[in-house]
This record gives structure tokens, sequence and C-alpha cells, in this order.
């Protein structure tokens, strides 16, 4: 059943896709000429650019945080402000993107906005995207920090190893896969965020030079487009779903051959 | 190894003639009892729960001190709180006196990562960190200030060789300690609680996870720590206490708590017990 | 006892890397939940002083700027049911059959499991996407809540399989033993035992499906529509809460306060349907932990 609905899934997207691709090639939208739909320039480089951008650096301030919360939760907390700053990490895993986006287009983009205008940019995106992912990767982490074996425990404070040490030389060797896939997810689910980006990041097609850009991301120009596309324009809008699934699915797969089981005896 | 049914004749002095693998570096001899570490009416409970009550005991310096009984009398816990792993377990709550030289170990002021360098534990099952060999027994020396290479590259081979692993991973130190069979990761632990060159080190059933030919070789590493390290051993294996301690503490359930039955060099236990009740679980009728 | 030995300059080193480390993860930690009560406190200061129960009840007015969303929360309410609806009884079959009559690391079952892990990844604007050319256009929905509703299930359908399964793995095996002794035939047994003792587990995950659901915007921008008028059929137009926000944020000038209020609407609707999960979940795990 579920197999039958991804084979669905990804006839149609093939189906809408493919009279334009068929016609000028996957080449034609790395080409370089620009966004330009309604002229037949189908140039997907500065959006997939936008993509990149903002997801990295929401991965990139997000995966330090998260690692530290599920470190904070597990050694750190007394136990009530444990279950506490769990209890947020989890609201904050189910905060609708819209709510997200509100909250940045009205309190964080004038903030940016005082350093650089527009405000609206690269940057409110990737703040606001890395948000949306701390707790992914701090709940990740903190599940393959539980799989570490209490043996581990016991053996490095037999040793007379102080709390420190027995994170950054036992825990985090042992657990390092398992972080890594869960960085990997996070950063999968980040490239394919739609609501929380395009309401902060600007929605200009350009390919970003600063991180005060505006810039417009693969799945905030579907969104905004395809209300309006017909036939052309609209099959590109499927390509660029249609890649965007590829990327994603593809860091994916990565995370999974990766997050091996925490390394014990 | 010296097994005989018979207590040996000569005395006291004969039976704790050291059997050593390694030449024996200066230590006093085995059987003059001096205390190394006193338990004075140790109590210990899990959340209300009692493990055991009331221990009295000494341990000798310099010697074997067998810790033997059935399972639940708390020896293992007597054991953690030896080396106060027990502050580890939120609800664990440890009542009277442990000195070691004299000191109390739960003193103020008392730093328990030096504590817990010199009194060294070694686990049922064998733990050795997921990372190499040389890693495994680095890492605790660098965290405990010993920084010089030829200093922590001294003691890595030191320790391996007092344990036997030398020759056998010599060549490969940075290979996974996991990638070693189950004998030698727990030679290799005793050998990582060696490196920190403790005064006592406690063990709790190292052989019972091993196979035979393998806790035939830890049991020897093990009597050729006598006389340089003072060692508690948990065992459930009586011919092995029988076979290398020098003082043996028999234990037992009693109003549901541990409690110490009787206490005696191994051969007055093993030959002559005092207790009916530890005359019954030596020879197999109880326990 | 080892006296209190004097520091070697390493191991201040160390105590001074231990303090750092320590200081960094609070620092962090406080950084985090500090931006999400940063992010809580804003939006129940805007959403609180538009809130009340006519905000719930009436209509909205001049493109929403003012007035209420009663119709909005109908046309969510129906969209969810509808997912749930078509959802709930596909994801329990497939996971029946997943954890029961599957043979663990068989051919079907690797496929299975490797379509819903990818499933689960592919991004919520593609499932848009997929909607609309598939309920919307080949089927003919058109811009329907019928259109967003199917769509939704299909996002959800990963989900509750997922817990489905998981539910029906932990029943203890023995009890499935004690049936077949007891000559019940298998589906007997699942119907009197297994979904049962499961049944926690399934409503938890249905709980948690609709909490993902009503979260959805992407996924409903072009197949559920933007009508915010009270749907009169599953074949009209409707407009979710998320949309709702959405477009009062980006499109409507001044629309910003209705935002906020609609924001604490959900919010205050989700935080209600994950306690709920939680709470079902939580009875899981204390009945599995007497079991044992």
């Amino acid at each position: 059943m579920a197999s039958g609905l991804l084979a669905l899934i990804l006839i149609f997207l093939i189906r809408e896709s493919w009279p334009l691709l068929s016609r000028i090639g996957p080449a034609a939208f790395f080409s370089g000429g620009g966004w330009h739909p309604t002229e037949g320039a189908y140039d997907l480089t500065p959006m997939l650019a936008a993509s990149a951008g903002v997801s990295a650096l929401a991965i990139v301030v997000a995966a330090p945080f998260g690692v530290a919360s599920a470190i904070f939760c597990r050694f750190y907390a007394p136990p009530a402000l444990a279950r506490f700053y769990r209890w947020i990490i989890i609201l904050l895993a189910g905060l609708p993107s819209v709510v997200l986006g509100l909250w940045g287009l009205t309190v964080l983009v004038p903030v940016i906005l005082t350093i650089a205008p527009p405000g609206a940019s690269l940057l409110a995106g990737g703040l606001v995207l890395s948000l949306m992912i701390v707790p992914t990767v701090a709940l990740t982490t903190e599940a393959a920090l539980s799989a570490v074996p209490a043996s581990y425990w016991s053996g490095a404070a037999a040793l007379g190893l102080s709390r420190e040490a027995t994170i950054i030389h036992v825990a985090l060797p042992a657990t390092r896969a398992s972080i890594f896939a869960g960085i990997m997810l996070a950063t999968a689910r980040a490239l394919g965020e739609t609501m929380a980006v395009l309401m902060v990041s600007g929605n200009v097609v350009q390919l970003p030079t600063s991180l005060f850009d505006p810039v417009r991301t693969l799945t905030a120009n579907i969104a905004l487009e395809m209300a309006y596309a017909t036939g052309d324009h609209r099959a590109s809008l499927f390509i660029s779903g249609l890649t965007l699934t590829l990327l994603v699915l593809g860091l994916a797969a990565l995370a999974r051959r990766s997050g091996g089981q925490v390394v014990h005896a | 190894m010296t097994t005989s049914d018979k207590p040996p004749e000569g005395g006291v002095e004969a039976s704790c003639v050291p059997f050593t693998l390694t030449p024996l570096v200066a230590g006093p001899p085995c059987c003059v009892p001096e205390t190394h570490i006193g338990i004075e009416n140790l109590s210990l409970s899990y959340g209300g729960r009692p493990a055991f009550r009331a221990i009295d005991l000494t341990i000798s310096r310099g010697c074997i001190t067998a810790l033997i009984g059935p399972s639940g009398c708390g020896k293992t816990s007597l054991l953690s709180a030896l080396n106060r792993l027990t502050d580890l377990i939120p609800a664990c709550k440890v009542e009277g006196r442990v000195t070691l030289d004299g000191e109390d170990i739960r003193g103020p002021g008392v730093d328990v990562q030096g504590l817990r360098r010199k009194v060294g534990m070694i686990f049922q099952r064998p733990n050795p960190f997921p990372l190499s060999i040389r890693r495994n027994l680095e890492m605790p020396l660098r965290e405990h200030g010993i920084v010089h290479r030829a200093d922590v590259d001294g003691r890595i081979q030191q320790s391996l060789a007092d344990v036997g692993l030398w020759d056998e991973v010599k060549d490969r130190l940075d290979s996974a300690a996991l990638s070693l069979s189950g004998g030698q990761q727990q030679r290799l632990c005793i050998a990582r609680a060696l490196a920190l060159e403790p005064s006592v080190l406690l063990m709790d059933e190292p052989c019972s996870a091993l196979d035979p030919l393998s806790s035939g070789t830890v049991e020897d590493l093990i009597q050729s720590l006598r006389g340089r390290y003072t060692v508690v051993i948990v065992t459930h294996n009586l011919a092995q206490a029988r076979r290398i301690s020098n003082y043996a503490a028999f234990f037992w359930v009693k109003d549901r708590a541990g409690t110490l039955v009787e206490f005696d060099q191994c051969k007055r236990i093993f030959g002559n017990p005092r207790h009916d009740l530890t005359a019954a679980y030596l020879n197999g009728t109880r326990g | 006892m080892p006296s209190v030995a004097q520091a070697s300059p390493f191991q201040s080193s160390l105590a001074l890397r231990d303090r750092a480390f320590a200081g960094a993860i609070w620092l962090a930690a406080a950084v985090v939940a500090g931006a999400f009560l940063w992010l809580v406190v804003d939006i129940l200061a805007h959403g609180a002083t538009k809130l009340d129960w006519s905000f719930v009840t009436s209509d909205p007015r001049s493109s929403g700027r003012s007035g209420g969303i009663a119709p909005i929360i109908v046309s969510t309410v129906l969209i969810v049911v509808v997912a749930v609806v078509v959802a709930a009884p596909m994801g329990l079959a497939t996971a029946v059959l997943l954890s029961e009559f599957t043979r663990q690391g068989g051919v079907f079952g690797h496929t299975v499991g490797l379509s819903l892990d990818v499933l689960a990844g592919v991004p919520s604007i593609v499932f848009g996407l997929f909607g609309n050319a598939f309920f919307s256009v080949w089927l003919g929905l058109g811009f329907s809540i019928l259109s967003g509703g199917l769509t939704l299930a299909c996002m959800i359908l990963p989900l509750l399989i997922r817990t489905a399964e998981s539910g029906l793995r932990t029943v203890p095996n023995d009890w499935r033993l004690g049936a077949s002794a007891l000559g019940l035939s298998r589906a007997t047994a699942l119907r009197v035992i297994l979904i049962p003792a499961a049944a926690p587990a399934l409503v938890a995950g249905i709980v948690l499906g609709v909490g993902r659901a009503m979260a959805e915007t992407a996924a409903l921008v072009f197949t559920s529509g933007y009508v915010d008028r009270m749907p009169s059929s599953l074949f009209d137009s409707g407009r979710s809460i998320s949309i709702h926000i959405y477009d009062l944020t980006m499109n409507v000038a001044g629309g910003d306060a209705n935002a906020y209020a609609s924001a604490l609407v959900l919010i205050t609707l989700l935080i209600l349907i994950n306690g709920v999960a939680i709470a079902l979940t939580d009875r899981v795990l204390y009945r599995k932990i007497t079991l044992t």
C-alpha cells in the first residue's frame, strides 16, 4: 500500500514534469540564464543556491545547539529542569512553520533590518529554520546518548573521569555516527521546509552574495508560483519539486547509511 | 597453580607463598595484617530497601580478600561503596564509615576522582571504551594529569606487560579495543586500571563472564597482583576463592538485608569454619 | 586517604576545560530556551488581545483583518477529519500486515519499510504538488476540502503506520502464542486481543497524525484552496487555520493582529492534542511496565 502510494506520487510528479523535461533536457535547469519562466528560461541555480545557503546556515547553527541541548538534558539539568526543557524542545518541534514564520517576520526581520536592509534575508531564513530543526538534532542526539550502555558510565566513573571527560572522550565518540545521522536528517528537513522560509527570506530570485540578501528558495518558489502557473511554467515547478525530492532523499539515505548503532561490546 | 585439598603444613605463612607471573616488586609480605581499608558499621540501602547492614571489616594491605556468599547479599553494593561509585545512584544511601589509610573516604573535601584513581574497579562484564587500545589506556592517564609522551607510553607498556597482553597487542595498539576477545578485553580493563597506579583493586566477579581458558589467565593475573596491590574480589566460585585469596568474608541474607557472617583467613574459613552456616554454604548444602 | 594532592598545571587546565564545557552547555540550553520563550511570549502578547469567544465564532470581515475565524475552524476540522478517516484504516491495515503477517527481513517487509521511510522524508510542498496533480486535476476534485484532506491523508499515512506497527509490536508475543494455543484464528486473535491491547498506541498515533495535519500548510495551499467562507460541502474550497495565518501575514496589510490571534488558537489546539497523545502513550508505557 505504502509503496503503491510512493509509486503513485512519483508517477504523477514525473507525468507533470515530463513534457517540459523531455523537450529541453535537464541541463537547461542549471543553465545560468536566470529564472524567467514566462520567457522560457528555467534556470534553477539561484534557488538551489538559496535553498542550500539557508539550510547550511540553519544546520551550522542548529547542530551545536541541538547536541548541547541533549547533553544538557542528560547530564547537567536537575530532573525537574530536564523535564521542563525536554517539554520545551518537544513543543518547539510541534510548532507549525507558519507560526515561526509569523514571528520571524514581525520580530526577527525588523531586528536584522537595523543591521542591514531589507531585513528579510538569507540570515532571517537560516535563523528561523535553525529554530525549527534544533529539536530534530536534540531528540536524535538524546536517543543516541540514552542508547549508550550503562557499563560505559560506570567504567568511566570508576576510572575517576570527570563528567566532562566522560562526555567528550567516551559518550560522543560512541554516538558519533548516530549524531551525524540526526544532523543529516535535520538538514533534509530544512531543505524541505517551505512556509517559514518563504515568509522571512525576501523572495527575490537571485544568487545570494551576502547573508543579508533577500533570496527565494526552491520550496518558496513552488509555493508562490504554483497558484498561477500554467503549461510549461507549471511543468517547470514540478521539475523543481522532483529535484528537491531527490536531494532530500539523498540526504536521508546518507543519514541511514551512516547512522550506525551505538558502538558497544 | 597452588591448589591443594589438604591445608598445607607450616602454618599460616606457608599458605601465603605468593605465586607471581612477573617479578615481585617490593611490597609488604602478604600476611602481615596491616589495615588498608577499614569498614565500620557500614549500611547501604536503595530507596529505603536495605542492601546490607552493619558490616565491620578490615581489608589488609597487599592481600587478596574474597567476598563470598549467595546472590543478593549486597557484596557488589559493598564494593561500590568502597570507591564511592554509589554516589552515582540517586536513591542510594550509605551510612557508617569507610576509611582508606585511616582517612574517611566520605569526609569533607575528599577528591572523589583522586579516590577512584587510587581504588580501581574491574567489572563483571569487560567494558573497554569504543576507542583504540592505546586510547583506552592513554585517555584516563591524560585526564589524571599524566601528559608527557614518555610517561604515558611507559605506563601503557608496563601495564599491558603486567597483564600479559603486551606481546599480543604491541603491534596493533591503534586497533579497536572491542576487536579483542572477551578475556583480552578484561585484561585490558585491568591494565587500564593498573596504569593509574592504584593501591587497591576492586573486582566484581571478573571471571564469570569469560570462557574457562580466559578465566584461568585472568585468575593467574590476579594472583600475580598479590603483594603489590590490595585486592578485594567478589566471587561465586568457591574453588577460585580458595585458590587465590588470603582472607575470605562470608555474607548471608538476614532480615532481608545482607550481613557479614564470618571473616577470617582463607585457610581457617575453608578448613575450619566457625559458623554452621558457613560450613553449610561451603559444603554446598545451602545457598 | 589520598589527600587532595597539589594539582599539576595540567590538571588545573583540565579543571578549567571542565568548567568551560559545562558553562557552554548551560549557555546553549539557555539560548534555546530563551528563543522559544521569546517566541511564545510574543505570540501570547499579540494574540491574547484579540482572542475572545466572538473571534472563534464569527466570520472574517474585510479579508480577515477583522472579525473571526469560525468558518476557517470548520474547514480545518473537516480537512483533518477527512485525512484521518481515510488514513487510519489504511494505516492500521498496513501495520497489521507488517507486524503480523510479514517475515522479518523479508523482501516485502523491506520494500514497504523503505517506502515508508522515503515517504516520511518527502517535503510537504511536494505532497502539495502531487495532491494538486492527482486529486485536484486528474481526479477532478479541484480546490476542495476533499482534495486537501486526501493529500494530508497521504502525508500522515507513514506516521500512522509506524505508530500502529510499534504499538502492535509491544504486545507480548506470549499473547499471540496463547491465542494460537486456544485455537483462535488469526483474525479473531487480532480482533479480540491484539488490537485492543495496542489500542492506546494506535489512538496516540492517530492523535499525533491529527496534530501533524493541523500544522500543515504547504500541502494545502493548492489543494484545498483559499476561500474563507463557511464550506457547505466537502467539495467546497476551504481554508485551514495555518493558511489563514499565512494569508493574513503575507497578503493582507494590517492582518498581523488577527494572524497572531489565529496562531494562538492553533497552538492551543495543538498543545491540547499533543497532551492527549502523550497521556495515551504514557498509559501504554505504564501498561508495558506492569506486564513484565
